[in-house]
C-alpha cells in the first residue's frame, strides 16, 4: 500500500510583532537590518492564554473546513510539539476530544522541532503502509514565544508561533517516497530549554538577569553560530542521500522545500548545493521560523504557486533542535 | 590564501560601520556592528570562499582577524 499527502492547512495566532516594533524595543540593535537579512518582516505570537494545542485544534478545524474532510474518517492523530500543555496525558488525547474525533482513533504526541514534520510523515507513512491506520491527522504546533526571554532580541526576531494540520491517507495529491533520517545528540545543548522537566526543575525564585549574554536556563537557548555550522555540514548530505534513496537527481526536483530556518541560512545552503532559486521555495517573510510548521506552511503556499503537474517530485527536508534531521520526496499524482 | 584578501572578505560582512581601518590586529568584536548575525556571516563566508568549517567556538575564542585567519589557513585543504 502507498501513503499519500492528501490535504494541508495551517493556523496563525492573531497577535503580530513587526520588525518596526522590535526596532522600537531594541533601538541599539538594528532589528530592521538584521530582520531583512534573515528574510522576516513580521511574525505572529500566541496570546497569553493561547497554547499550542489551541492552535493545533484551530489548524485541524481549518483543514476539515477547507478540504471538506469528515472528522469521523480520522483514525490516528500524530501531534508534534515541544510545547505540550502538561506532562501527562499526551496532548493528542485532549485534542481527540476537542475535535470530536472518534474514540476508535489512535493518538500520540512526539517531541521534535524543525525536523518534526518530516518525521511525522515518516511515522504516518509507516502507519498507512502497515495497514494500522488509513487517515492520519498530522498536527504540528509550537509556541516558542513562551520560551523566549523578553530581552532575547535574536530569538524574538527569528521565531514565530503557528500550527499546521495535514492529512496522510491511502490516496491524495502526492505519494510519500523514501526517507533519510538522522540524529546527533552531541548538539543537544546548542538549542535547548533546559529547565522545566524533571532533571532540571524550573527555578522557584524570580528569573535572574542574563549572565554574559546568556539568559537563565528556563528560557530557550540557541547557539546560532553552532546551529549554522551544523546545518552547513549536514544538510547538503541529507539532500544527497534523500535523492539517492529515491533514485533521483537534483535536476529531477521541481521544488526543494526545506525547513524555513531563516533566509540567510537557506540562501547559503542553496548556493552550497548549487540549486537555482527558481526551484528553491521560500516562505517566511510573514511568519518567521515557526519550527515544525515551516515545511507545511511553505508547502501550502508552494502548492498554490508552483507547478504541481503529475509526475513532479518535490524534496522536503527538516533539520534542527536535537540535532535531528530528515528528508523525503513527494511525487505528484 | 593571503591575509590582505581575507581582511577584505572579512570586512565585507560588516554593512555600515567603516572597515577601512581593518587590519590583522583588529579586534572585530569591538566593532559596534558585531552581532551573532555577523558571526554567521563570517562562518558562511569562510565556508563559501575556503570550504573551511569554522565553529562558533572558533569565533568565541578569537579576538583578532589574524586569529581567525590562522584557524582558516590551518584547515585549508
Amino acid at each position: 500500500m502507498q501513503a499519500y499527502l492528501k490535504a494541508i492547512s495551517y493556523y496563525l495566532p492573531e497577535k503580530e510583532v513587526t520588525n518596526a516594533e522590535l526596532a522600537q524595543l531594541f533601538p541599539e540593535w538594528g532589528a530592521e537590518k538584521i530582520a531583512k537579512k534573515i528574510g522576516i518582516e513580521t511574525r505572529r505570537i500566541a496570546a497569553d492564554n493561547e497554547y499550542a494545542s489551541d492552535m493545533a485544534v484551530k489548524a485541524a478545524e481549518q483543514l476539515f473546513a477547507e478540504h471538506a474532510i469528515e472528522r469521523t474518517a480520522i483514525d490516528f492523530i500524530l501531534y508534534c510539539t515541544q510545547s505540550p500543555d502538561q506532562f501527562l496525558p499526551s496532548t493528542a488525547c485532549v485534542i481527540q476530544d476537542r475535535l470530536n474525533i472518534p474514540v476508535s482513533a489512535g493518538a500520540l504526541d512526539f517531541n521534535l522541532g524543525c525536523s518534526g514534520y518530516v518525521y511525522g510523515l515518516a511515522v504516518a507513512k509507516g502507519l498507512v503502509t502497515a495497514g494500522i491506520a488509513s487517515n492520519i491527522l498530522l498536527l504540528t504546533a509550537e509556541t516558542y514565544s513562551k520560551f523566549i526571554h523578553p530581552e532575547d532580541k535574536g530569538n524574538r526576531t527569528i521565531f514565530g508561533d503557528a500550527a499546521s494540520a495535514s492529512l496522510i491517507s491511502t490516496d491524495g495529491f502526492a505519494s510519500i517516497g523514501n526517507f533519510d533520517l538522522g540524529t546527533d545528540g552531541r548538539g543537544a545543548g546548542n538549542l535547548m530549554v533546559k529547565q522545566g522537566g524533571l532533571r532540571f526543575p524550573r527555578a522557584i525564585e524570580e528569573a535572574a538577569e542574563p549572565v554574559e549574554g546568556r539568559f537563565p536556563d528556563e528560557f530557550i537557548y540557541m547557539n546560532g553560530p553552532e546551529i549554522f555550522t551544523f546545518t552547513s555540514r549536514e544538510i547538503p548530505g541529507l539532500v544527497d542521500r534523500t535523492l539517492l534513496k529515491n533514485e533521483l537527481k537534483k535536476s529531477d526536483i521541481g521544488q526543494f522545500v526545506l525547513h524555513q530556518a531563516n533566509q540567510f541560512m537557506l540562501e547559503h545552503l542553496r548556493k552550497k548545493m548549487h540549486i537555482g532559486s527558481k526551484h528553491f521555495f521560500i516562505y517566511m517573510a510573514m511568519v518567521g521560523n515557526t519550527v515544525s510548521s515551516t515545511i507545511p506552511i511553505a508547502l501550502y503556499h508552494a502548492l498554490k504557486e508552483k507547478d504541481t503537474a503529475a509526475g513532479q517530485h518535490w524534496l522536503l527536508a527538516g533539520f534542527g533542535v536535537g540535532y535531528s534531521w530528515g528528508g523525503t520526496v513527494i511525487k505528484f499524482d | 590564501m593571503d591575509i590582505e584578501t581575507f581582511i577584505g572578505e572579512f570586512a565585507e560582512q560588516f554593512d555600515e560601520i567603516s572597515t577601512e581601518s581593518f587590519g590583522p590586529e583588529t579586534q572585530f568584536k569591538e566593532n559596534d556592528e558585531w552581532s551573532s548575525m555577523t558571526a554567521l556571516s563570517i562562518i558562511a563566508m569562510v565556508d563559501q570562499n575556503y570550504a573551511v568549517r569554522l565553529t562558533g567556538d572558533d569565533i568565541r575564542n578569537s579576538t583578532t582577524i589574524q586569529h581567525i585567519y590562522d584557524i582558516v589557513a590551518s584547515r585549508v585543504a
